[in-house]
């Protein structure tokens, strides 16, 4: 058998036995939901010909908090949004009060925001890789790898804003404290030693044929299903659409940037899993540049108060390109402290979507592998 | 590629979808992101526009939310000419006007093809109780199909056209729409070692309910 | 060749595993508890408040004005005013916590309620090893246990305590300085006076 032939889709399978279907209630404990996930199956044998996803578990009303809470008060609640990337969290809220209140943000503080949220970029993907592998049934090994470089990251997180995963480091007109030269220093010789991990990291993973059959052809997304069902991020890219924020918004010195999108194909597992991989390399180039061209001066607006802060009246949507996909903020201000309307727009959530499409016809064990592709935390689905 | 502005948007709209009424509602704030209120009737069609046009080709739907407003009086004071006994006088008349409420979906539509956006759509319900009905836009965008639910669990609008439309967030035995500003928490309590304003109203209650509550006999009412 | 890219992978296993005793890189956990790894500076856990002078009661410099308490996001803090004024560290009369617990249970770390307080009186401590044995009390924090001095403050956030410090130092010249300007102006409205008020020199900037 050569490798081309195992390639190959399993056959579909056409007879049953009494054509009776099993139902299957997989999650909310299940080790590979990636939190409290569950999934209600209708199973034909071993193929899915129904799937219902169940959320709320870890829901605790997230935007009612938010509108009982002052504009600043919400800042460390972000960070329990998506707690792997809390550093794109921040940016998004700030982003969003930026625009509600008209607020200009200084130079370096955009510098420091556009190194922070790609060093999330890059531990987010790189753990999302290893999870991946996880759910493929590869435990540990790949896990702990990706782990281990994510750790790096997290304790210049940590050396920055005083935590490794609720950074709560960013404000509105920019960021709390200012990177000295040495966190720099760390910072860069952490961004050159990562493609080192990542060509390593490709080496174990990506040419594996355990990994290439279960995940080549398995939960194969349209591009036109992708656009109308709202996917972003990773999940539209793979399909081969050309669309991502930092370009098409421009927003926080993006452009400045030279950097590519890469583009998936087959709009497969396997091509959001590479469109991940490769998004890691253009991260580690922006890094570079943005650490070069990093001008000194004040990371703060000082024109922000931080007390009794209030928005004019109003309404913005600010989004960014997060990790997981488009990450907005909503956000209407009545003219008080608190604001009005508070909403997030999550990616996970709303990638999940076409979890249904993806999972028909395929077995149990692609459901796994395809939900791990999608890229979820249930602290941003259920919120 | 520059959008067109929102009123050339109406008045194509209008054109293409007979019957169709849309008002342009500003945004005084820094943000300047107006948006287009759209009739119900006609919404799905106007959405269906707005995606297939191509000059517009707002193919994505990015957020779905709702809002809720309350019912409110605007008191106005206006200064009026009255004859009172035979004389002209100037007299402070105070007038009330009332706003019933209503909820609303508001959409932000992008375009992926032209990479423009964001086009903001909304809707309003005739109010806020058995008449919180909008119809669905998940058929023109797939990506409305959890949010819309979303909206109904925590705001309770039902859409019409919906095809799966149960609550998402909260279990299905739940009663009320916790979003909605007049949500009022049910009655339950634990104890709080430091309880605030309305914690502590709540620890009082129950403290006078139940005083073998565990520690409840250290809650003392301050100013 | 079916099996070449498992083969490969193995390769990098292996080069993880024996990398592991020999390079830094490849092996970065420490055996807590026995080993830890050394806090960073900003590294930030559960507010304390500070006391100058030698006496944790009288020279806190919280001066109960509530605004942490109405900031904190989760609500966490719990102040009750006094009702009388006592002189605080600096000799002026002002007002007191009467109570000032945090709990910890509550507490999400955020250090809004330490950027928020206008007296520097509120700071992050590094203590994370917090457990307790009981689900309520025990998970307060009372004043006497939250009041700790300048001096802890310098030994774990030594450049954030200098800045602080030196911000005081200034503030305090200011003011003396005003208040020196106002005597020698009455003095000079009074004539009689025959030597110029002396001007109260300013504390030093460093600690």
């Amino acid at each position: 058998m050569n490798t081309t032939e195992m390639l190959q889709p399993p056959p579909a399978m056409t007879s049953r036995l009494d054509g009776e279907l099993m139902e299957v209630s997989m999650g909310p404990q299940h080790p590979s939901t990636h939190g409290v996930f569950r999934m209600n199956v209708a199973l034909d044998g071993e193929m899915v010909v129904k799937l219902k996803p169940v959320f709320g578990y870890l829901h605790r009303n997230h935007e009612k908090i938010g509108e009982n809470t002052s504009y600043l008060g919400s800042m460390p609640y972000t960070d329990r949004l998506d707690y792997f990337c809390s550093m794109t969290n921040n940016w998004a809220y700030a982003l969003s009060v930026e625009k509600l209140a008209g607020i200009e943000v200084p130079e370096r503080a955009e510098y420091l925001r556009v190194i922070l949220a790609e060093l999330t970029r890059l531990q987010n993907h790189a753990s999302l890789l290893g999870f991946l592998l996880s759910d493929m049934g590869a435990w540990g090994t790949p896990l702990m790898y990706a782990f281990r470089e994510r750790e790096k990251i997290l304790d210049l997180f940590e050396s920055l804003s005083g935590s490794r995963m609720m950074c709560d480091y960013m404000r509105f007109g920019g960021c709390r404290v200012d990177a000295g030269p040495d966190w720099m220093e760390r910072a860069k010789k952490i961004v050159d030693l990562f493609p080192k991990f990542l060509d390593e990291f490709e080496k174990l993973i990506l040419s594996n044929e355990i990994v290439i059959m279960r995940t080549q052809e398995v939960g194969k997304l349209s591009a036109e299903l992708a656009i109308n069902a709202g996917m972003t991020g990773p999940m539209l890219r793979a399909c081969g659409v050309n669309y991502d924020i930092r370009k098409v918004d421009g927003y926080g010195f993006y452009p400045r940037f030279k950097f590519r999108v890469p583009l998936g194909e087959h709009g497969d597992c396997y091509d959001r899993l590479m469109m991940r991989a490769l998004e890691m390399h253009e991260s580690v180039g922006i890094l570079k540049q943005a650490m070069e061209q990093i001008p000194a001066g004040p990371v703060m607006n000082p024109k922000v108060k931080i007390r009794a802060f209030r928005p004019p009246v109003g309404e913005a949507y600010g989004r960014i390109e997060g990790p997981k996909g488009e990450l907005g903020f909503y956000l209407i201000s009545d003219g008080g402290t608190n604001p009005y309307r508070y909403r997030v727009r999550p990616p996970s959530f709303i990638n999940l979507t076409v979890l249904e499409d993806l999972c028909l016809g395929h077995t149990v064990a692609d459901v796994m592998v395809i939900l791990g592709s999608v890229d979820i935390v249930l602290g941003e689905v259920d919120r | 590629m520059t959008m067109e502005s929102l009123e050339q948007i109406k008045t194509r709209v209008e054109a293409a979808v007979p019957g169709a009424k849309i008002d342009i509602i500003p945004n005084p704030g820094p943000a300047q992101q107006s948006s287009l209120l759209i009739d119900n009737e006609h919404a799905a069609a106007v959405a269906k526009f707005l995606r297939d046009d191509s000059a517009l080709r707002l193919d994505f739907c990015s957020n779905a939310t709702g809002v809720d407003w309350l019912d409110r009086t605007v008191k106005k004071t206006v200064k009026v000419k009255k004859i009172v006994d035979g004389e002209e006088k100037e007299i402070d008349e105070t007038t009330e006007e009332f706003f019933p409420g209503y909820l609303e979906a508001v959409y932000h539509l992008y375009s992926m093809t032209h990479k423009h956006g964001p086009v903001i759509i909304r809707m309003r319900t005739a109010d806020r109780a058995e008449n919180a009905r909008l119809p669905s836009l998940t058929p023109v965008y797939r990506s409305a199909e959890f949010q819309e639910r979303e909206i109904f669990d925590l705001y309770g609008v039902r859409f019409d056209g919906h095809p799966d439309l149960r609550r998402i967030l909260m279990w299905d035995e739940f009663v009320d729409y916790p979003m909605r500003k007049d949500y009022r928490e049910p009655d339950d309590y634990e104890y709080e070692p430091t309880p605030h304003d309305d914690v502590l109203e709540k620890a009082k209650m129950h403290y006078s309910a139940r005083p073998q509550l565990d520690g409840a006999e250290n809650i003392t009412a301050q100013s | 060749m079916i099996g070449t890219g498992i083969l490969k992978g193995m390769a990098v296993t292996a080069r993880n595993f024996v990398g592991s005793y020999f390079e830094k890189d490849r092996l970065i956990t420490v055996q807590y508890p026995e080993e830890r790894s050394p806090l960073p500076e900003n590294y930030r856990n559960f507010p304390f408040l500070i006391y100058d002078t030698d006496d944790p009661e009288a020279g806190l410099r919280c001066v109960a004005c509530k605004i942490c308490e109405k900031e904190c996001p989760p609500q966490c803090i719990y102040i009750i005013k006094s009702e009388d004024k006592k002189p605080d560290y600096m000799g002026k009369p002002q007002f007191y916590a009467a109570v000032f617990d945090i709990d910890i249970s509550v507490c999400m770390s955020c250090q809004i309620c330490v950027e928020v307080c206008p007296f520097e009186a509120i700071k992050m401590d590094k203590v994370f090893e917090l457990s307790k044995r009981e689900r309520f009390d025990a998970l307060l924090q009372r004043k006497n246990e939250l009041a700790k001095s300048n001096e802890y403050y310098h030994s774990i956030h030594p450049i954030e305590a200098a800045e602080v410090d030196a911000k005081l130092a200034e503030a305090a010249a200011a003011a003396a300085k005003k208040k020196a300007a106002a005597a020698a102006a009455t003095a000079a409205g009074s004539t009689s006076a025959p030597g110029t008020v002396p001007v109260a020199p300013a504390p030093p900037t460093t600690p």
